[in-house]
């Protein structure tokens, strides 16, 4: 039973009591989901208020000051209806499947860096688990769709499966490149690369940081991957999983109440997490863009909430602005576009590395 | 018992229940998913050898790639359960034979290591502690292994291209767009803007 002892200092020990050696994982894991759902309604509002001022509308204002306790009405809403199972509906896949989506999405932040050393699991491979977690994430979608036992819910899962498929792999390549300049899977390493090389040191203007992140130097590729990640978000301009005009609202059409919360909390804490890693990856994480004091004194955890803020206000204002695209469209920039120009990044990328000798050469074992 | 133990046993007992509940289900998707839960769970038993590359890559290609493609088969096709359980005994003897030689090969293989240590270790390279495997992986197959790497990925991209042969029709009765054809069209070739007088057409 001594395992069972050490299995509960790891997840509930508090070392000011005297009980156990270290700070336990739930106390960790709890503030993180807390704070993260906090943010996300917050997220969500923000989504339905930029959409609207670009429509010239108001947006929500009725429920809170300016409308900002709306997402928490829906919430008690969703929470207080009846769930309703279709009668040939695979009841349990049926109500696996959002349950899937939403714990996928929570699981991925596990190892995003918030600030210097704050992350939930700092572990080597944590890129590449990040992207098992969002391979992973078609499942809520393809399940979802098939157990409604329903046509459109069924077309809107196919529609997807391919999509995510598609677009896995130039966010993939993309990561690849960004891995071949950093020289280390490691979240925290590629932050801290950002910040100890790159054009602002080139430039003998070490302080002007914002100049060293990954986007200069990779610009095309950070716009595939923004672009990608719309598509593996199933955001639009590319959310034909859930065309209203054509399928109703794909997947989630036989949904309601709690399901549907979780497939809508899943969906946007997944945004979210495309949002945090196109941050640590291109936009140099937790560091401040500007090494000078009075930038600086703000903490590194505001600093990454703020940017994964703004390039959600990209993903936002591309909802608002952007029609949304023909489903064989999606497929051709993903297959016939952003795949052979994210294979050819990989390869231009690897021979100026190996010849010109930059790159970060922190993590080199 | 240790924490690791405990998910060893934890990992095998969920990895063997789902691979039998593999053939045993009744619904080909449900025995799909199952297949996906033994992944997963293999590829806990990955991570608790040390070989945490491996079970990722095992989950970000078999379970995020390959399974997806299985599932997305099984959804579309419209199985038939009767006629499958038709052909049963006619072909469980195939079954059992190849059921029988894998098990004799898997016994070979542990057995080596009992009867000649020397024999097992001859083509292994040493675990080197210092390096973390994924670097590891890449020494070896970069290096040693290269051309047998480069040998497969040929094979698999001859296989893709077959595919594409096998399955690319160009349909001479089907309208088709091109994009850069429509972005670069102009107003001024297509349009015309004509001064109709009232009363008299063109």
């Amino acid at each position: 039973m001594d395992f069972i002892l050490s299995a509960l200092d790891y997840l509930l020990g508090i070392p000011v009591l005297g009980w156990g050696v270290q700070v336990g994982l739930i106390y960790k894991a709890l503030l993180l989901l807390v704070g993260l759902l906090i943010f996300t309604a917050f997220i969500l509002l923000a989504d339905r208020k930029i959409w609207a001022a670009v429509q010239i509308r108001r947006g929500p204002n009725v429920v809170g000051p300016f409308g900002l306790l709306q997402s928490f009405a829906d919430l008690l809403k969703f929470a207080l209806k009846e769930a309703i199972i279709p009668g040939g509906a695979d009841k349990v896949l049926f109500l696996l499947a959002p349950l899937i989506t939403a714990t996928l999405a929570l699981a991925g932040w596990a190892v995003i860096p918030v600030d210097a050393g704050l992350a939930i699991a700092d572990i080597n491979l944590g890129i590449l688990y990040l992207l098992a977690i969002s391979s992973l994430g078609v499942y809520g979608v393809i399940i979802g769709g098939w157990a409604s036992n329903s046509k459109y819910p069924f077309l809107g899962s196919l529609r997807s499966a391919a999509q995510m498929v598609s677009y896995e792999v130039s966010i993939g390549l993309v990561i690849i490149t960004v891995l071949l300049c950093v020289g280390s899977l490691n979240l925290s390493d590629i932050v801290v690369a950002q910040q100890e090389m790159g054009l602002a040191h080139l430039l003998g203007v070490p302080w002007l940081s914002f100049l060293n992140w990954f986007w200069l130097p990779l610009f095309p590729m950070f716009i595939v991957f923004y672009i990608s990640a719309l598509a593996e978000t199933n955001r639009p301009p590319f959310d034909l999983v859930e065309g209203e005009s054509e399928l109703v609202a794909g997947f989630m059409t036989e949904y309601s109440a709690t399901p549907y919360l979780l497939f809508m909390l899943g969906e946007y804490i997944s945004i979210l997490l495309m949002c945090a890693m196109t941050t640590v990856l291109f936009l140099g994480g937790w560091a401040s863009p500007i090494d000078l004091p009075p930038f600086t004194w703000i903490p590194g955890l505001v600093w990454f909430f703020i940017k994964v803020s703004v390039v959600f206000f990209f993903f936002a204002m591309a909802k608002a602005i952007v029609p949304r695209y023909r489903y064989d469209q999606l497929m051709r920039i993903g297959w016939k576009l952003f795949l052979p120009l994210s294979l050819a990044m990989v390869i231009i990328v690897a021979f100026v590395l190996q010849l010109t000798g930059w790159g970060w050469h922190g993590g080199m074992a | 018992m240790t924490l690791p133990l405990f998910f060893f046993y934890l990992f095998s007992a969920v990895a063997i229940v789902s691979a039998v509940m593999v053939i045993s289900a009744r619904n080909p998707v449900h025995a799909v998913l199952f297949l996906i839960l033994a992944f997963f769970n293999a590829s806990g038993l990955f991570m608790l050898a040390g070989a945490e590359f491996l079970a990722l890559i095992l989950v970000v290609v078999y379970v995020g790639a390959v399974a997806v493609l299985f599932l997305f088969v099984v959804m579309m096709l419209d199985v038939d359960f009767a006629s499958m359980r038709q052909g049963f005994l006619q072909y469980a003897p195939v079954g059992v034979i190849v059921g029988i030689v894998l098990l004799l090969e898997l016994l070979l293989l542990a057995g080596s290591f009992v009867i000649s240590p020397e024999a097992a270790g001859g083509s292994a390279l040493p675990i080197d502690g210092t390096v973390d495997n994924m670097r590891a992986i890449g020494q070896v197959l970069y290096t040693r292994y290269v051309f047998l790497f480069q040998g497969a990925a040929a094979v698999l991209l001859v296989a893709m291209i077959g595919a594409i042969v096998l399955t690319l029709k160009h349909k001479s009765n089907v309208k088709r767009q091109n994009p850069v054809d429509q972005v670069a069209r102009r107003a001024s070739e297509t349009l015309e803007v004509v001064k109709v007088k009232s009363g008299q057409g063109l």
